[in-house]
């Protein structure tokens, strides 16, 4: 097992009741890696990397972050969830508090930064994302994109070393897909370890090192986004690929 | 005739003369029944007027917070009663949402034992009128309870007989109650220090031993004073003197039933709403807070619970106010609150079934309009703010 | 075997504060299951005519007391020669109930019209009389189960429409009607029931005219249904609100009146939605015409507790026996609406998700 390995997964299987999502996951994520993962849906992509920061829990194999395993340990758990950060399809902003109270709160609570440092931390990462003056809305204020790209400054936030992106942009209008796009762009060409779950092949093709492709609760394929796109092995990939430029 | 009917043929005078005769339609209702009333109280020579406010009663009652006896006023009776309703409310609503939360978070607990009891408890006690469960309770404690010689004890202290429940308590010496005062003026400044703490925890990112410092100076300070004047309190337990018992803190047995009755019953309508209230909280908020690492009791108290109580308070209120207005069902095993004591005996007694009845309900649409008052000033406060 | 095994080490057992619980619940079933099956059978008395049968068994329960005054608290004093009079009624709407509550029925408006409109007229000769044949059997003869559900039934008859009614003028835009409507539903709903009962039994008879009296039934009827038709218009009003805007609009724009549009768009949906909410304020009519007792009205409660004082049942197993048998027969009433309420609310919950 190599150091430079910032995630380790090695037969990871995983049961909702009788039914097996995960069938033997093998993959490995070097640091500063940008890996999209793609598939139908159903087939387990959104679960693996909710496995990664403990949000689903695993029946077997291992997952190791950082030199850390993945287990009941709460201090590890901890630990990871504090290292990786997650953006959902839903945004799940807290309603009841402003954008820059949905900022600081992990960080004055889980890593007791004073109040004032936080603050300064999150208008700076709203500016990276591009509302910077949104800071004292609530998220029902907020359009779509808006409130996608604060949930990306809200874990940034945590300053951490990898980002899960569960389908950042599946619940969101077409003009507003772009602008959050832009920002995982960003994100990416500074150098973040990023596992994005998401059907845009224009984003995979322009940020992705490698393309994992799930069917059924296994990887199926993973290749570089050229050879993936270009030239892909497996029928079902080659089915599913045409359904989505079809699409 | 002609301008009535120009007048119904545009909405505006249609709406008019509607209204115009839904007023008099009224207004002929309440003339005709206070017609009616006047004439029969006549007939009936019934003295009218709130004068008998200041008569004296003639009868004593055997539950009261206040100084009554045969020779006080109605007016005394009624803020007698008042206060019976005040102390079996507030007790009720005390037990009834602890009760209520803890079942609540039962029936969402990962525990399919505890979460199915809950669930039972639940389906029992809220479809089952409150009127039968008074009853029951009430009879159990006065038919199966043994007489007072034959007292359930617990280490001489506690006594449970047919006669009522009897716990140990104090009597307050010279300086005692200042003691008292001061303890509550402790607690009150704990919350004060708390919120500090809490703020200063936020800014600083720090934990604070402000509370703990605050907890510590407190502790000195009854010691000191405890060991430099001794304690002022002397303990008053109850015991067995002729056929019953004197002394320590007595609960009557309708008291007891009232309030067992009040607070299973209530909890069981407040633990729905619990769980009605943590579950619409959506399950990726609390997926959100743990993704950012927040531990368990923060993500409760800053994220899951905000949400929830804002669901939860309109109806918990409902529910306190529903409690209050349903310990008026005591009339039926005669526990001295405000409707068995005044609507009932006071009534019986004077005849002035009319300005009795005004007060009651009056009292009692006070709490409500006040209560529904309170809420909406509440809901436009935490309306989540949207587009 | 090895199923039950797994499936108690995940949901029973799974952390050490779980188990915990889990013991604990296990004891208190136990205790409560063994102090009501020693209660109820162990220990109960099951047959004989007076109270020296329940003697030999201090501490179960009299059942003898219930299966001897059964009659009474069904019927209270009506006739036994009349009593298949009230049988019918309550078989019609027994019957009534069932088409409603049968999925598969196509005619369920027409039967509903009828339940609100012939079955409470036919009630009303049925059990009343005095003309057509039927002998007249005056409201004091009328006790126990038949009462508590005349009055539920009125409380619900009375309050659908009334509840409607108020609901709209609630949301009329005539200032008048709508405070008006206000102060009707929040005058009911601030005031307990019990002390509008004990207007509805000494005021009401002072507002009348001299030589114009309703008996005490009728009296506690009214209070009822005012009492109920306040709750039931909040109810409504719920469900008047539940629809979207644009429905109000749609109608207006096509021409519709106001009367119009609210018989043939807004009402009928806005009555789909309120269903849970009506059933559950009627569980609450149910429970609540217990109170009527207090007023001296002979419904089961009351008819119940009055048979206490009968001298050949005086025995502490007795009112405990009675509270507990009129418990299971309003639990198992109440128990039944609520769970047809969730079973509505859980369909519409289905076929109205839009996500």
């Amino acid at each position: 097992m190599s150091e430079k390995h910032i995630i380790e997964i090695t037969h990871l299987d995983k049961y909702f009741g009788d039914f097996h999502v995960l069938k033997n996951i093998n993959l490995s994520v070097a640091a500063g890696e940008r890996i999209v993962i793609c598939g139908p849906s159903g087939s387990g992509k959104s679960t693996l990397i909710r496995c990664i920061n403990h949000l689903e829990q695993h029946d077997g194999g291992e997952i190791i972050v950082e030199g850390i395993p993945l287990n009941d340990s709460v201090k590890n758990i901890d630990f990871i969830r504090s290292e990786v950060g997650m953006v959902f399809q839903q945004f799940n902003l807290f309603p009841h508090m402003t954008v820059l109270e949905n900022c600081i709160l992990a960080p004055v609570w889980v890593k007791g930064v004073p109040r004032a440092e936080a603050e300064m931390l999150a208008l700076q990462y709203l500016e990276r994302v591009r509302i910077p003056d949104q800071a004292d809305k609530y998220p029902g204020q907020l359009s779509g994109g808006q409130q996608q790209r604060v949930a990306i400054a809200r874990s940034l936030c945590m300053q951490p070393r990898i980002m899960l992106f569960d389908e950042p942009t599946s619940a969101l209008d077409p003009e507003m897909i772009k602008e959050v796009l832009e920002v995982m762009v960003d994100l990416a060409e500074q150098g973040m370890t990023m596992l994005c779950v998401t059907h845009e092949m224009g984003f995979a093709r322009r940020v992705a090192d490698r393309v994992i492709f799930m069917d059924e609760g296994e990887i199926i394929e993973e290749n570089t986004p050229a050879a993936f796109f270009d030239n892909p092995q497996n029928d079902r990939t080659k089915l599913f690929l045409s359904q989505i430029i079809g699409d | 005739m002609n301008t009535v009917f120009s007048l119904w043929s545009s909405q505006k005078g249609r709406n008019l003369i509607v209204q115009l005769l839904m007023v008099a339609g009224f207004l002929g209702l309440v003339w005709w029944l206070v017609d009616n009333t006047v004439a029969n109280l006549a007939r009936q020579n019934v003295a009218t007027g709130f004068g008998f406010l200041e008569n004296n009663t003639g009868f004593d009652i055997n539950q009261k917070l206040i100084a009554y006896d045969e020779s006080s006023s109605y007016q005394r009776l009624l803020l007698v009663g008042l206060l019976n309703t005040a102390i079996v409310s507030v007790l009720g609503i005390f037990f009834a949402t602890l009760i209520g939360f803890m079942v609540g978070l039962a029936r969402l607990s990962d525990n399919w034992l505890v979460s199915k009891l809950a669930f039972l408890y639940v389906e029992i006690f809220r479809n089952l009128p409150l009127l039968i469960q008074i009853l029951f309770w009430y009879v159990l404690l006065i038919e199966i309870l043994p007489h007072p010689r034959n007292s359930f004890a617990l280490g001489d202290m506690f006594f449970l007989n047919n006669r009522g429940l009897y716990l140990p308590w104090f009597t307050s010496l010279s300086g005692g109650n200042i003691v008292l005062w001061a303890i509550a003026l402790f607690g009150v400044g704990w919350f004060f220090v708390s919120r500090q703490a809490q703020k200063r925890r936020e800014l600083t990112g720090q934990k604070s031993s402000y509370t703990r410092h605050y907890f510590i100076l407190g502790v000195i300070a009854l010691a000191g004073y405890l060991s430099l004047w001794g304690v002022p309190f002397e303990p008053n337990l109850p015991a067995l003197k002729g056929f019953n018992f004197r002394g320590g803190l007595s609960f009557t047995p309708e008291f007891v039933a009232l309030l067992v009755a009040l607070s299973l019953y209530t909890a069981s309508f407040i633990a729905e709403i619990v769980r009605a209230g943590v579950l619409c909280v959506a399950k990726g908020q609390f997926e959100a807070a743990k993704a950012l690492g927040l531990p368990t009791n923060v993500a409760m108290n800053k994220v899951i619970i905000p949400q929830a109580m804002r669901v939860i308070i309109p109806p918990l209120t409902s529910q306190y106010l529903n409690l209050t207005k349903n310990s008026s069902l005591a009339a039926a095993i005669a526990y001295p609150e405000l409707v068995s004591v005044f609507a009932g005996t006071a009534l019986n007694q004077t005849g002035q079934a009319v300005e009795i009845i005004f007060i009651t309900m009056s009292i009692y649409l006070f709490l409500s309009l006040l209560t529904s008052f309170l809420m909406n000033i509440y809901n436009a406060r935490v309306a989540l703010v949207e587009k | 075997m090895r199923s039950i095994l797994k499936w108690s080490r995940e949901n029973l057992f799974a952390t050490r504060m779980n188990a915990v619980m889990s013991v604990l619940s296990i004891w208190l079933v136990y205790v409560a299951i063994e102090g009501v099956f020693s209660w109820a059978l162990i220990n109960a008395s099951f047959i004989g005519t007076d109270k020296a049968s329940c003697a030999a068994n201090p501490h179960g329960a009299c059942w003898p007391f219930v299966t001897a005054k059964l009659n009474q608290f069904v019927y209270g004093n009506y006739p036994m020669g009349e009593q298949w009079r009230v049988n019918i009624v309550f078989a019609l709407g027994a019957f009534g109930l069932g088409l409603l509550m049968t999925k598969r029925v196509s005619f369920k408006k027409e039967v509903a019209v009828l339940m609100l409109t012939v079955y409470p007229v036919l009630t009303f000769i049925l059990l009343s009389g005095g003309f057509l044949g039927l002998s007249y059997v005056e409201t004091n003869q009328w006790g126990g189960l038949l009462v508590t559900l005349v009055i539920a039934v009125t409380g619900i008859v009375v309050s659908l429409p009334l509840g409607i009614l108020l609901a709209l003028g609630r949301r009329s835009e005539l200032p008048i009607i709508r405070i008006m409507s206000i102060g009707f539903i929040e005058f009911w709903r601030g005031v307990p029931l019990i002390t509008v009962l004990f207007m509805a039994s000494v005021m009401l008879p002072l507002f009348l005219p001299e030589g114009m009296n309703f008996d005490a039934l009728l009296r506690c009827l009214i209070g009822v249904s005012m009492f109920a038709s306040a709750y039931m218009a909040e109810v409504i009003r719920g469900g008047l609100q539940a629809i979207p805007k644009g429905q109000y609009e749609a109608a207006k724009s096509l021409g519709l009146s106001y009367w119009k549009s609210m018989r043939l768009i807004i009402l009928p949906q806005a009555l789909v939605v309120s269903i849970p909410g009506i059933v559950n304020t009627f569980i609450g009519l149910f429970k609540d015409t217990t109170l009527v007792m207090i007023v001296g009205i002979f419904d089961l409660l009351g008819i119940i507790s009055f048979h206490f004082t009968d001298p050949n049942w005086t025995s502490p197993q007795v009112p405990i026996t009675g509270f507990v048998f009129a418990g299971l027969v309003f639990w198992v009433f109440c128990f039944a609406m609520s769970h047809y309420s969730k079973s509505v609310e859980r369909r519409f919950s289905v076929t109205g998700e839009n996500k």
